[in-house]
């Protein structure tokens, strides 16, 4: 069996554990990045392709806008620029209690600079004519946008294996633990020895972080999505609702590719989109969408993204052993924010901190609530 | 079990035979069919208005043709029939379903695949100039519209499908400009001990043949398109002979295809087990020999599991039929089952005559240009597949669709999947089976947002 030994072993290609081997490969770690599919098959590669800031939770902002000065970048950094536009992105409201909650949360978020834009009545109107009469305003983050997740998680293990990092895909880890000061990982035909270890393997990731006694509350979801054939451009910006149900793009081809309500598991990891968030999905899009109506849908497809009940995800050092780091549970922002994860990462392994805020994606925050519910009870 | 209710998807020889074998046993099959009229695709019925005596439009089939039909309209009260109705996905024991265009979910406790199949395509330079046609598209415009793909047509490609078009083409007044046939001469000859046990069809092909040359139309055999050439639409096909020489022929309209593939995209959604088949060069659902599938329940039946031809269609409709029968403890007699199993492996041999035959040709993918289009929904070539195999490395074809968009557009790969295999499997260097198989997605063809409203 291949022995391999690296400064840091990294479980899961995707995004995060992409972007985390590039960058600790421009430090100068050497790097084995272990995938047990293909990099970027999985949440990173199948998701919807937003990349808004908008949105986002006060505790995840200033992540976000580490990854926004990342996105313009990609063409450098990975080789390609994956699509990705600053179209800006539109939340719609559809009641004054829509637009009220859109308002209050472009207060919050004023001091981080998304530059959010609140539009009604007629300058709503005038700014966006194609949109159907459901939608009364709606506020604007004009530098938000969207990208190809097919092309951009997968890019990102590409970079790291030009930088030097060792990407294995179809490896599947086993096993891993810390002996002697040092991680054993055991998977399909190799074993790797490390002195770090990220834990990057997304809806995956917690029985790796159960290995090493820290139960996290993550669920499976899957985000029903479908694409339609090429139609005439009649929008530019990402589009999602207040209150959530539906949210759109449309790409540079003319594809309309819109996502809402949740598929179904079919499998251990196999997931089908459901028939009625599919018909759901139609009715509403095409009420947002008139543009829409003589359409037809060519794909649908959902994924398996890990979600936790705070909506916040684990990002940090282990709170049982050195040199562990997690990174997964995203809740749907990891698309946008995967590229500064990394980075993070990547510090967090050099300097033992960050720049970044990252108290609230401690995993230490379970074993508290698990503890203060058990005293409780 | 709760209600019994088999739905056989799919009214072409194979799905109807099944409905009949089922009613006779006392069931009311539901039998959901994508066409407005039952028939499949070799059987397909003209609109009424169109309607024309079954000589013109079945030739020498045309017994067989009625036979089917007859059966069908005799078993029409006695089944829940739903035609014009696509089966675009499926989901906890329902089909999702697409009825004049609007959506509707089928509950089954069993199921029969009889999904048939389409013409196999290849690319070549020019393909996707107006004028150029599958010989299954210019055969179903012929039978089903009465009408044909030009005044002027090139037949081009390999399999039965060559000469009985173009002999029907002939036979409807048009004018064939040439038939050529990508494989040898001697193939056929050598593949002749395997045909004899079905010697009918040999001789049509040899009848159809005789027709066309009597007529003075061009034949030529181990031949390669070159090009479809035009500047609106088709005005010549370039091609190679079998000694290298570059030949043209003018015509307006081009009808290609190499032989059939199957349908498999709803056994793939059911979950059925698949393996590669050398000889169809494709995945196929996999069968226990009596026409169940690897999924309780569910059974296969006609070209949709491996091109074998309507008249064993016929009898795996009926073969699937009695599986589904036996399996609910209904009395079946063995010694007709046995029987049907001994016939359909004798088309076996027969399929293997008839690839030797029309073998598949299999350097393709060896000189195509880099600007060739392969994926025509999404306009990608053969240089962009290329790349993604020496610059990124892709070897496996979900990947390539991923990575390229090769198959991600409106066909979902049925037009562009075998393209996109075969140039893979050559450019990866490794084996077709080793590529692996385009995963099915829903909705198997595009279903529109407001249906029919």
């Amino acid at each position: 069996m291949e022995q391999l030994t690296s400064d840091v072993a990294i479980i899961g290609g995707g995004i995060v554990g992409g972007s985390a081997a590039l960058a600790l490969r421009k430090m100068g770690y050497s790097v084995v990045l272990l995938e047990r599919r293909w990099c970027g098959a999985e949440a990173s590669g199948v998701n919807y392709g937003g990349v808004r800031r908008q949105g986002r939770s006060k505790d995840q902002l200033p992540l976000a806008q580490r990854s926004h000065q990342i996105w313009p970048r990609l063409k450098d950094l990975i080789g390609i620029d994956g699509e990705y536009v600053r179209s800006g992105h539109l939340k719609l409201a559809r009641s004054e209690a829509d637009l009220a909650s859109l308002e209050a949360y472009a207060e919050m978020a004023a001091p981080f600079g998304l530059g959010l834009e609140i539009l009604s009545g007629n300058r709503f109107r005038d700014r966006f004519p194609g949109l159907g009469n459901s939608a009364i305003g709606g506020s604007l983050c004009p530098e938000d946008g969207h990208a190809n997740p097919r092309l951009v998680s997968a890019a990102f293990a590409r970079a790291a294996a030009r930088a030097g990092a060792e990407i294995r895909e179809n490896t599947e880890v086993s096993s891993a633990r810390q002996d002697g000061g040092r991680f054993q990982i055991t998977a399909t035909n190799l074993t790797v020895s490390s002195k770090f270890l990220l834990n990057c393997a997304g809806a995956w990731a917690g029985s790796f972080a159960a290995g090493f006694g820290e139960i996290v509350p993550m669920q499976r979801i899957h985000p029903n999505m479908l694409v339609t054939e090429p139609v005439a451009r009649f929008m530019d910006v990402n589009i999602g609702v207040e209150g959530g149900g539906v949210y759109g793009r449309q790409v540079s081809r003319g594809n309309v590719v819109l996502g809402g309500g949740r598929g179904i598991a079919v499998g251990p990891d196999q997931t089908r989109p459901a028939y009625e968030s599919t018909l759901r999905l139609m009715a509403q899009a095409v009420e947002l969408f008139p543009q829409l109506r003589h359409a037809q849908v060519i794909r649908t497809w959902t994924g398996i993204e890990g979600d936790i009940p705070d909506h916040n995800p684990v990002i940090g050092f282990s709170r049982t052993t050195p040199n562990l780091l997690h990174a997964f549970g995203f809740c749907g922002a990891g698309f946008q924010t995967g590229p500064a994860v990394g980075e993070v990462l990547a510090e967090l392994v050099r300097d033992g901190t960050t720049d970044i805020p990252i108290d609230a994606f401690d995993i230490g925050r379970f074993a508290r609530s698990v503890a203060r519910a058990s005293v409780m009870g | 079990m709760s209600e019994i209710r088999p739905v056989i998807i799919g009214a072409g020889p194979a799905g109807i035979r099944a409905a009949e074998t089922l009613v006779a046993a006392g069931l009311r099959p539901v039998v959901v069919d994508e066409a407005f009229r039952f028939g499949g695709q070799i059987y397909r019925q003209p609109p009424q208005a169109l309607q024309r005596p079954g000589k013109a439009l079945y030739g020498f089939e045309a017994s067989k043709a009625s036979a089917v039909h007859q059966t069908m309209e005799a078993l029409l009260p006695q089944i829940d029939y739903r035609p014009n109705t696509l089966v675009w996905g499926t989901e906890g024991g329902s089909l999702n379903l697409l009825t004049a265009g609007q959506p509707d979910r089928l509950p089954y406790s069993h199921l029969i695949l009889a999904t048939g199949a389409t013409d196999r395509v290849l690319p070549f330079p020019g393909w996707t100039l107006p004028g150029v046609y599958t010989l299954g598209g210019a055969q179903v415009s012929l039978k089903f519209q009465a009408s044909v793909i030009g005044p002027r047509v090139a037949f081009i490609g390999t399999g039965p499908l060559l000469y009985l078009v173009a002999y029907q083409y002939l036979k409807a007044g048009a004018d064939v400009a040439a038939v050529l046939d990508t494989a040898p001469f001697t193939g056929k000859l050598k593949a002749l001990p395997k045909l004899l046990g079905h010697l009918g069809t040999f001789a049509k092909g040899l009848y159809y043949m005789g027709v066309l040359a009597a007529r003075g139309v061009t034949i030529r055999f181990g031949v390669r398109p070159l090009q479809a050439a035009g500047t609106e639409r088709v005005e010549a096909l370039y091609w190679r002979d079998r000694r290298g020489r570059q030949q043209k022929v003018a015509c307006d309209a081009i009808a290609w295809g190499l032989a059939l593939r199957s349908e498999t995209q709803l056994a793939d959604l059911l979950g059925c087990r698949f393996e590669f088949d050398s000889l169809n060069r494709n995945w196929l659902p996999t069968s226990d020999g009596f026409g169940r599938s690897s999924l309780a329940g569910v059974y296969l039946a006609g070209d949709g599991a491996g091109i074998k031809g309507a008249d064993a269609a016929e009898l795996a409709g009926k073969r699937a039929a009695l599986a589904l029968l036996a399996d609910l403890h209904y009395p079946v007699d063995q010694d007709e089952v046995l029987g049907l199993k001994h016939k359909l492996d004798s088309f076996a041999g027969f399929r293997e005559g008839l690839e030797q035959s029309f073998p598949f040709p299999q350097d393709w993918a060896k000189d195509l240009p880099d600007d060739l289009i392969l994926c025509r929904c999404e306009e990608i070539t053969v240089g962009e597949l290329r790349q993604a195999v020496h610059q990124d490395g892709v070897r496996e074809i979900n990947r390539l669709k991923a990575l390229t968009r090769i198959g991600m557009g409106r066909c979902q790969g049925r037009i562009c999947g075998t393209a996109a295999a075969e140039c893979l499997a050559r450019e990866s260097g490794q084996t077709l089976a080793a590529v692996g198989r385009l995963r099915a997605q829903p909705p198997i063809k595009p279903i529109p947002f407001m249906g029919g409203q």
